[in-house]
């Protein structure tokens, strides 16, 4: 079962559970407790789609929170990278994938009727699109950035050389992303 | 870039060779054997050495040596820019093709910037008759060469155009995914169109500026039903018009997946489709060999080049034209014959392999002196 987890193999799964039962009282029972607690509460934020332990995560709930920011996210791995930055102080918006007619994912597949919805009474003033650089990614920003035209002001995170990055280790693509959105110093 | 070449060439169970192990110099190399000894897979192995599926089009899967199905690796050393590199390619299980470089994971695009291969094979004999996708992967194939960015473009373009023809099969009527996905196939789309009118420019300076014994062929870049719009918004704008179209269709009807290269035999004013067949193949000839100067003017260094049965072709004036001109280029060109003789002309301006079959296991050896 531990295999099946994303980022183990069958060998470092192994490992990980041959040290927690070497360690049971120490590591695998304070576990075992642990993850009880996490499948009885663990739930999705039916506002913005973030995990919490409530109906209403803390962030949606934390009125120093509300301050016209909203950042879209595809996930709540990318939620969890914006908050270790600690630079963002707004809501998030987690949408739960991007568009693929392929995969049959469409707009109702996502969130974004619920973002929607969100947008007025949370007083958004700016959405950040913070999706990622690929076909999928940029095609539901244009789709959310469309339907959002009027209401609020739309932004999306800068793509280029990434900060203490070389350009010699950059793809061609990146070069020309961080070329193209050049400013003056 | 400077000498690009191969020096070392390994294959492991790859096709009909279960270990061969070549060294060579940047001289030309002529293969030669009978047929079905091995002579094509070599230079399929040489055109693994450039992003893509090779000169095949092959799947990794298909390049296993039969029966034993075990994977197969190619690896090689690679002078690129005065540095030597070493390339290797394996596929394991049936698993697709990893490559690394100087012993790191890399992907198949940062081939792009060590290396350049241009190939001919006889299968493109029939390139001017045939449908224009052939035609299309042909003048894509050379754009890459001048700019290794057009894979990727190539990438986003079909996996957008993909999702624009599931919509449209599935008859959804959602303006604003049109909308979204239309602005990824224009950006792509523009970029594409420009990098393969770029690379038409530059063929057309090469053919204009050289000395060949060879025919020079106008290349012109068409649209099936109309002008291609050349600009981004304008293909925004015209992907936007034609979805009711493209809806009856159930696939997007316009844009450079839709394009075709027409070819002319410069001299004659003949449509290089009407063209004997003799003359269809001095028009590609012509075309490779003009890719490789307009690359050499450009990279300071001429491509490799992969030449599969082309002499059996040539006349021996033509044939004696075609070496002269490789060697002028300082090319390692890796060629094909059934017969030694074929290459007589080359004299010791080129190393020789023979290649022979023995119980369906293909045999090497290095023919002459080594420079």
């Amino acid at each position: 079962m531990m295999a099946k987890l994303p980022g183990l193999g069958p060998r470092s799964a192994r490992r990980a559970v041959l040290h927690m039962i070497r360690k049971r009282a120490l590591v695998l029972t304070p576990l075992s407790e642990v993850m009880a607690t996490v499948a009885a509460t663990a739930r999705e934020c039916l506002n913005c789609g973030n995990v919490g332990t409530a109906d209403i995560c803390d962030i949606c709930n934390d009125p120093k929170r509300e301050n016209g920011q909203m950042c879209i996210v595809e996930d709540v791995a990318d939620l969890w990278a914006m908050e270790r930055s600690g630079v963002f102080k707004g809501r998030y918006h987690v949408l739960g994938g991007t568009l693929s007619a392929l995969d049959s994912i469409g707009p109702d597949e996502l969130r974004i009727p619920r973002l929607m919805s969100r947008i007025g009474p949370e007083a958004v003033q700016e959405v950040i699109l913070a999706l990622n650089a690929t076909i999928d990614g940029q095609t539901t920003a244009h789709y959310i950035a469309d339907q959002l035209e009027g209401q609020v002001s739309v932004t999306s995170l800068a793509q280029g050389v990434p900060i203490g990055g070389e350009l010699d280790y950059l793809d061609d693509g990146t070069i020309t992303a961080a070329l193209n959105a050049r400013r003056p110093v | 870039m400077s000498g690009l070449h191969l020096s070392r060439l390994a294959l492991s169970h790859f096709r009909s060779h279960h270990r061969t192990e070549i060294s060579v110099d940047a001289r030309p190399v002529a293969i030669y054997g009978p047929n079905g000894a091995g002579k094509t897979n070599l230079l399929e192995a040489v055109s693994l050495f450039s992003p893509g599926r090779g000169m095949r089009q092959a799947a990794a899967q298909d390049m296993v040596r039969r029966p034993e199905a075990l994977g197969w690796k190619v690896s090689g050393i690679l002078h690129s820019d005065g540095r030597a590199h070493e390339v290797a390619h394996k596929s394991e299980n049936g698993n697709p093709r990893q490559v690394s470089i100087d012993g790191k994971t890399a992907a198949q695009t940062a081939l792009g910037r060590l290396s350049r291969v241009l190939w001919l094979v006889p299968s493109m004999d029939r390139l001017w008759i045939e449908s224009a996708e052939g035609r299309r992967r042909f003048l894509d194939r050379m754009t890459l060469s001048f700019e290794p960015a057009h894979a990727d473009l190539s990438l986003d373009y079909a996996k957008a155009m993909r999702e624009r023809n599931r919509l449209l099969k599935d008859q959804v009527r959602d303006a604003r995914w049109y909308a979204a996905l239309e602005a990824q196939l224009a950006r792509t789309g523009a970029q594409i169109h420009q990098n393969r009118l770029t690379a038409l420019e530059a063929l057309r300076q090469a053919q204009d500026g050289a000395e060949t014994s060879f025919p020079t062929a106008d290349l012109e870049l068409t649209h099936n039903d109309s002008e291609l719009p050349d600009t981004e918004n304008a293909l925004r704008e015209a992907l936007a018009a034609s979805r009711s179209r493209d809806m009856i269709a159930g696939r997007t009807l316009i844009g450079p997946h839709r394009a075709d290269l027409v070819g002319t035999y410069s001299a004659k004013g003949v449509p290089a489709r009407d063209c004997s067949t003799g003359e269809q193949k001095a028009l590609l000839i012509s075309l490779i060999l003009a890719n490789a100067r307009a690359l050499a003017a450009d990279l300071g260094t001429p491509p490799i080049v992969l030449l599969d049965e082309v002499a059996a072709h040539l006349d021996e004036t033509r044939r004696a034209a075609l070496y002269d001109e490789i060697c002028a280029l300082g090319a390692q060109a890796w060629m094909t014959g059934t017969e030694s003789g074929l290459f007589e002309a080359l004299g010791d301006r080129a190393q020789r392999l023979m290649v022979s079959d023995s119980a369906g296991t293909s045999k090497v050896v290095t023919v002459g002196l080594l420079a």
